[in-house]
């Protein structure tokens, strides 16, 4: 077919882009004009150069150090609640009814955590897990368990983990559960025939009809874990000492409680590059297998 | 290689069936011999599927038992039993070559590995899948994935039946001829009994040794394909099989005359038809000529279609359409014709079904 063609077509794409430009570009470039420059207040810049991304990426400087802890307790944080949420909304999305009113109620039920906002999250777990009116920290300390989120690394680690659990395990139910019902009766009755024990099925059938709805999850739930900021700053507020601060926590404190602009600008496009970076490779990691030509030799 | 005996074999989906409507499969005892080719043939939601499942055993029947061989097997699970089954679109495990494909019911029943690579080698040759074992199977055609379904089914040395729930659906129309003669030349070699659900009648009239056609969750007629064909036991089975179907005149019968809106048509033999029952005549278009005006039952013929080989007349007799042969000597010019039948193809059917020619008196 001939196709028209027609420069004043571009206008098309002009409100887009000016949006994109207000609400993405523009921000993004003035924290690029701050991570360069250094302040003394009175709105009076100077040029600093690359100095503050040296001193973010040097571990040894006192902004390095920051970072580097923050960074690693942010990993350490992805990773936990990936290697908990993922078998585990695997394990719930299978155990789930496939018909009758038992579905209405699951999918209501495990959506209920998903529709509470961040803030009364935390609200309700620091409440819950309070060792003098909290129904976890008092019937933890009445059975003589040392629980005290505030002042114990451990029990405020536990504390974050199991509130995230608790908030987005469902996602990835859910994104499971569709995933399983899109497989056809048919698959399930081949493999009895076949006499695929339970676990085959789930190895032969399931989780490849799984993968890509589980990209979706993993990927999800990375970024939102990987810049986890309201709960831990309602529950722990960061403590205690460092221990709950993550990369976001710190970077408010340096950009509103500090005023270092340009450190916190420069922290923010490292951290902005860290989650572009991994997510990039979970992908790439992840649709590897999907992408490759069927035809290709294993 | 098992005979399937049905024995007063019904089912229904909803619990405590009362009316006959109620059962997706009427009661009924079916035989069916060992290392058979039979298709179960019949309109959508006939029960054929129905029937097809209680076979394998994802189905288990309301009432009565399935038996392989004189075992009971009615609630042994799918895998017990020595079945396979090809379903409508291929099942193929994505993650998997077409050799580990093959190889997954022998490895789930813990076959010693040796005899799995053999085993895998030896049905791929048969089904011309050596070129693609190493292959995904999940980048294979449609044509290939069901052979792979076959294949799971083949490897499996003590199948005895293979369950076919129409296999050609989302084959491409060139390739359907392909893959039906490979599942005749596999009966051929192998000896498995197998059964092939079907609405398309030359799939089913192509395929198989006995044709099972079904309606309304009852078998209406087993038999050859010649049998369905000459002898429909039924006016479903004769309007269902043959294109255009068999023409079926309702009409009242003593002895060896019917007599159809007042006009009388000679019979092959004589009838005593049971007295209330709704009497019909049926006859094959292929036995039905026409004839030019004058020579025969007068009909006015609404259009002559060229069918290639030979030309079927669509006609009216005193109103009722009929299809007819037209005879290539015959020339037929307006639309005034006649039409003579073969008085010894004449079947007569009452309440539906085929009635017997009355014995000679005495």
């Amino acid at each position: 077919m001939e196709k028209p063609f027609n420069n004043r077509a571009w206008f098309m794409v002009l409100p887009v882009f000016i949006i994109v430009a207000f609400s993405a570009i523009l921000p993004l470039m003035t924290v690029v004009n701050y991570s360069v420059q250094d302040t003394f207040g009175n709105n009076q810049f100077f040029w600093n150069g690359i100095g503050w991304f040296k001193e973010l990426l040097d571990p040894s400087s006192e902004l390095g150090g920051r970072f580097i802890d923050a960074m690693f307790r942010n990993f350490l944080f992805s990773f936990l609640i990936l290697l908990i949420e993922i078998p585990l909304g695997i394990a719930v999305a299978l155990a789930m009814p496939r018909q009758g009113w038992t579905v209405s109620v699951s999918l209501v039920l495990l959506a209920l955590p998903l529709l509470i906002p961040w803030n009364v999250v935390g609200t309700i777990w620091q409440v819950f897990g309070r060792t003098d009116i909290g129904l976890l920290g008092w019937g933890l300390t009445s059975l003589g368990i040392d629980y005290n989120y505030v002042s114990g690394v451990l029990a405020a680690w536990i504390t974050i983990i199991i509130m995230d659990v608790w908030h987005w395990t469902s996602l990835v139910v859910l994104l499971c559960y569709a995933g399983l019902r899109s497989i056809p009766d048919a698959f399930y009755q081949a493999a009895r025939i076949d006499g695929a024990s339970r676990w085959a099925i789930f190895r032969a059938i399931q989780l490849p009809k799984m993968s890509r709805v589980l990209v979706i999850a993993v990927l999800l739930r990375f970024m939102d874990s990987f810049m986890i900021y309201t709960e831990p700053f309602v529950v722990t507020g960061g403590g205690p000492g460092n221990a709950t601060t993550f990369i976001s926590i710190d970077l408010v404190k340096i950009a509103l409680g500090q005023f270092d602009l340009g450190k916190a600008a420069a922290l923010s496009l490292v951290y902005n590059l860290i989650i572009l970076t991994v997510c990039w490779v979970f992908y790439t990691v992840m649709t590897h297998y999907e992408s490759k030509d069927g035809r290709a030799r294993p | 290689m098992t005979s399937i005996i049905l024995e007063n074999l019904a089912h229904a989906y909803r619990p405590n069936p009362s009316s006959p409507a109620d059962y997706a499969l009427k009661q009924a005892t079916q035989i069916w011999e060992s290392g058979g080719a039979y298709a179960l043939l019949g309109p959508s939601g006939c029960g054929k599927t129905t029937l097809l499942n209680i076979i394998s055993g994802l189905v288990i029947p309301s009432q009565g038992h399935v038996l392989f061989d004189g075992k009971d097997v009615t609630h042994l699970p799918t895998e017990q039993r020595n079945i396979a089954q090809v379903f409508q679109f291929p099942v193929i495990y994505d993650t998997m070559t077409v050799r580990e494909n093959l190889a997954f019911p022998l490895r789930n029943r813990r076959v010693p590995e040796p005899q799995i690579t053999a085993r895998v080698a030896e049905i791929a040759a048969l089904l011309d899948l050596t070129a693609d074992l190493d292959y995904k199977a999940k980048g294979l055609t449609a044509d290939s994935k069901q052979k792979i379904s076959l294949g799971r089914g083949l490897v499996r040395p003590d199948v005895a039946a293979i369950l076919f729930d129409e296999p050609l659906t989302v084959i491409d129309p060139h390739l359907k001829w392909e893959l039906r003669s490979k599942l005749k030349e596999i009966h051929r070699k192998l000896d498995v009994t197998m059964i092939y659900v079907t609405h398309d009648q030359t799939e089913a009239l192509t395929f198989a040794d006995k044709v099972v056609v079904m309606s309304d969750g009852e078998v209406v007629q087993t038999g050859t394909p010649e049998e369905l064909f000459e002898r429909p036991a039924h006016t479903f089975v004769g309007h269902f099989i043959g294109s255009p179907g068999m023409n079926i005149l309702p009409c009242t019968v003593s002895g060896t005359n019917a007599v159809v809106d007042g006009r009388t048509i000679a019979l092959g033999a004589a009838y005593a038809p049971p007295a209330g029952a709704r009497i019909e005549l049926g006859i094959r278009p292929d036995f039905v000529h026409l004839a030019p005006h004058g020579t025969g039952l007068p009909v006015t013929i609404e259009r002559i279609d060229d069918l290639g080989r030979h030309r079927i007349a669509r006609v009216l007799l005193d109103g009722r359409k009929m299809a007819v042969t037209v005879p290539d000597s015959v020339s037929i010019g307006g639309d005034q014709a006649s039409i003579t039948m073969l008085a010894h193809r004449i079947g007569i059917f009452a309440d539906g079904h085929r009635l017997n020619p009355a014995a000679k008196e005495a």
